[in-house]
């Protein structure tokens, strides 16, 4: 099994709060990997950090075999992770095509000039971008709202959408923040289908998630945060018996 | 009547010039929400620059039209490499700093660049050869220049290209990404810097275009001809709505309309007291107007959008 991911004694303090006290965890290729903790347990602080959203105080990450510079987030995105917010944060203004053809940025050239002009290299790429991307809403599984407002589009539309536009960028790690959050059974059911398609399909999951059952269900491994320190890091079956996790997170032992 | 469809046209001469400066100023600031004041002085360099091509190619015999043209691409590529130094060097710094020091910059490098005009062509007033025919055509009763012909000609060309560059490439489409959300935008993929930098360049091509038709239109240029130029394309942008392309477009030929109108009937209207050198009252007016009544303009951006 490769290592896509290692992030080694990860730290980052706002002011005297330390977010991240030396978080070490390891993502393989081709799983889905869990993140969970309480709330302010240090989930999207992690995620922030290693899509270059902010600078880390400590630590390092390898990505793919390479060290990862977060000098900017393009950079990140250009070494191959992409991410969903939270908060649903699409390009309100443009239609769901257009969202997902921003994420088709960096894989596809065009020169300024060339734009004015609109040379058929030009138009080819448009067209070859236009195509992909409408690839990307079928594969979601929401080929009919192409034109519409990324406003106007359903929640659980809005959510789809924002993993079409992650894809876009061709990411070798996608890194999901709390996509279940709001949606009703029928649509996490749908949700959970997407996530193991994209896995199938060759793309390893990162996710941060609330819905216990989804995470335990789903993810082949589980990093547990609390207080900004990983307490535990396993397969879901040994993760949910773990002491420090239940009286942290979990409450009562899960049962399935 | 005649009075009536002369001014219309006179305004919409004007107004297509400032149009095409008011989306320098909307362009910059739906990206970074930046008042460039410089902007003007990037119109008064074009067409200074372009000035300065002509009189050297004035002896080789040139077509006028070719003469005109050389002179438009040369303004052009110095401006594009003046508006990426001036992001570059003055508010690139700054990008992360209160709005205060930016829009004080941006007063500093217009008094930079007067001065260097100043220092450089000196403080005269230039005459402008007239390289377009020098016909002009009846349209009910009122003339209508070539030269004005001209101006609303490359005014709607250019500024329908942009609105197909905006809407429609790639590079449109990450320039309204970065506008919206410009942390999401890098997530995605696009780099800011690039797409701030091609925002400058491709505005700073447009002054220069309006530089070469304002000097055109009045057959003069002069080091500080950007200013005034500058301030009253800042109010048509404000009228239209700052950071709407469409609203500058808008806003300009209104702004345009609105003066020629007033300047055309500001005698009669107050029985001779004010005379048509009191034109420039009217943009002043409708700018405070527009800042006191909508001060998101006539198609204004949504605010709420902007956290």
């Amino acid at each position: 099994m490769t290592v896509l991911l290692q992030a080694d004694n990860i730290a980052k303090h706002f002011g005297g709060i330390r977010a991240l006290k030396d978080v070490s965890l390891t993502i393989n290729a081709g799983e889905i990997y869990g993140l969970i903790g309480p709330n302010g347990a240090g989930k999207t602080t992690f995620f922030n950090v290693i899509t270059g959203l902010y600078q880390r105080d400590g630590g390092d990450i390898v990505f793919a075999g390479q060290p990862l510079h977060v000098e900017s987030p393009h950079e990140v995105t250009q070494a191959g992770i992409a991410r969903t917010f939270q908060n649903i944060r699409l390009f309100a203004e443009m239609s769901a095509l257009e969202n997902v053809m921003v994420g088709r940025h960096l894989r596809s050239k065009g020169s300024v000039i060339g734009a004015m002009l609109r040379t058929p290299a030009v138009r080819a790429e448009e067209a070859a971008i236009k195509t992909k991307a409408l690839e990307l809403l079928a594969y979601v599984g929401i080929a009919g709202k192409a034109e519409v407002r990324a406003a106007s589009l359903s929640y659980g539309d809005q959510r789809r959408l924002e993993i079409a536009r992650a894809l876009a960028t061709e990411p070798k790690l996608l890194a999901l923040d709390e996509p279940a959050a709001g949606m009703n059974a029928t649509e996490t059911a749908g949700l959970r289908a997407l996530i193991e398609k994209v896995r199938a399909d060759g793309t390893t999951v990162l996710l941060i998630e609330h819905d216990v059952k989804l995470i335990m269900g789903l993810c082949d491994r589980v990093a547990v945060l609390d207080y900004g320190e990983k307490i535990a890091e396993d397969v879901p079956a040994v993760v949910q018996k773990d002491p420090r996790v239940v009286s942290a997170y979990l409450g009562v032992p899960y049962e399935q | 009547m005649e009075t009536f469809i002369q001014q219309l046209i006179n305004g919409l001469t004007l107004g297509s010039i400032y149009a095409l400066v008011a989306l320098g100023y909307t362009m910059v600031y739906g990206i970074l929400g930046l008042i460039n004041f410089a902007h003007g002085e990037v119109v008064m360099i074009g067409a200074l620059v372009a000035l300065a091509v002509y009189k050297a190619l004035a002896a080789t015999l040139l077509p006028p039209l070719l003469i005109l043209l050389v002179g438009l691409c040369v303004a052009a590529a110095v401006c594009m490499a003046l508006g990426w130094a001036i992001e570059r060097i003055a508010y690139r710094p700054l990008r992360n700093a209160p709005r205060l020091a930016p829009l004080i910059t941006a007063i500093g490098v217009s008094i930079v660049l007067q001065q260097f005009a100043m220092l450089f062509w000196g403080r005269s007033y230039h005459s402008v050869p007239a390289l377009l025919p020098d016909t002009s055509y009846d349209v009910l009763g009122a003339r209508i220049s070539a030269v004005q012909i001209v101006i609303m000609l490359a005014a709607a060309a250019s500024m329908a290209g942009l609105i197909a560059l905006v809407q429609r490439s790639k590079l449109g489409r990450a320039m309204r990404a970065t506008a919206e959300k410009p942390e999401v935008a890098a997530l995605m993929g696009v780099d800011a810097n690039r797409i701030v930098a091609l925002t400058f360049v491709v505005g700073s091509a447009l002054a220069a275009l309006a530089g070469v038709l304002v000097s055109a239109n009045y057959s003069i240029a002069h080091y500080q001809m950007g200013f005034l130029l500058g301030l009253k394309a800042f109010t048509a942008a404000v009228l239209g709505g700052i950071g709407n392309i469409g609203g500058a477009v808008l806003g300009g030929v209104l702004l345009g309309i609105i003066e020629a109108m007033g300047a055309g009937y500001i005698g009669d209207l107050t029985g001779g007291v004010l005379g048509s050198h009191y034109q420039d009252i009217f943009c002043f007016l409708v700018l405070i107007t527009v800042l006191v009544f909508r001060p998101s303009g006539l198609m204004g951006e949504k605010v709420s959008e902007r956290a």
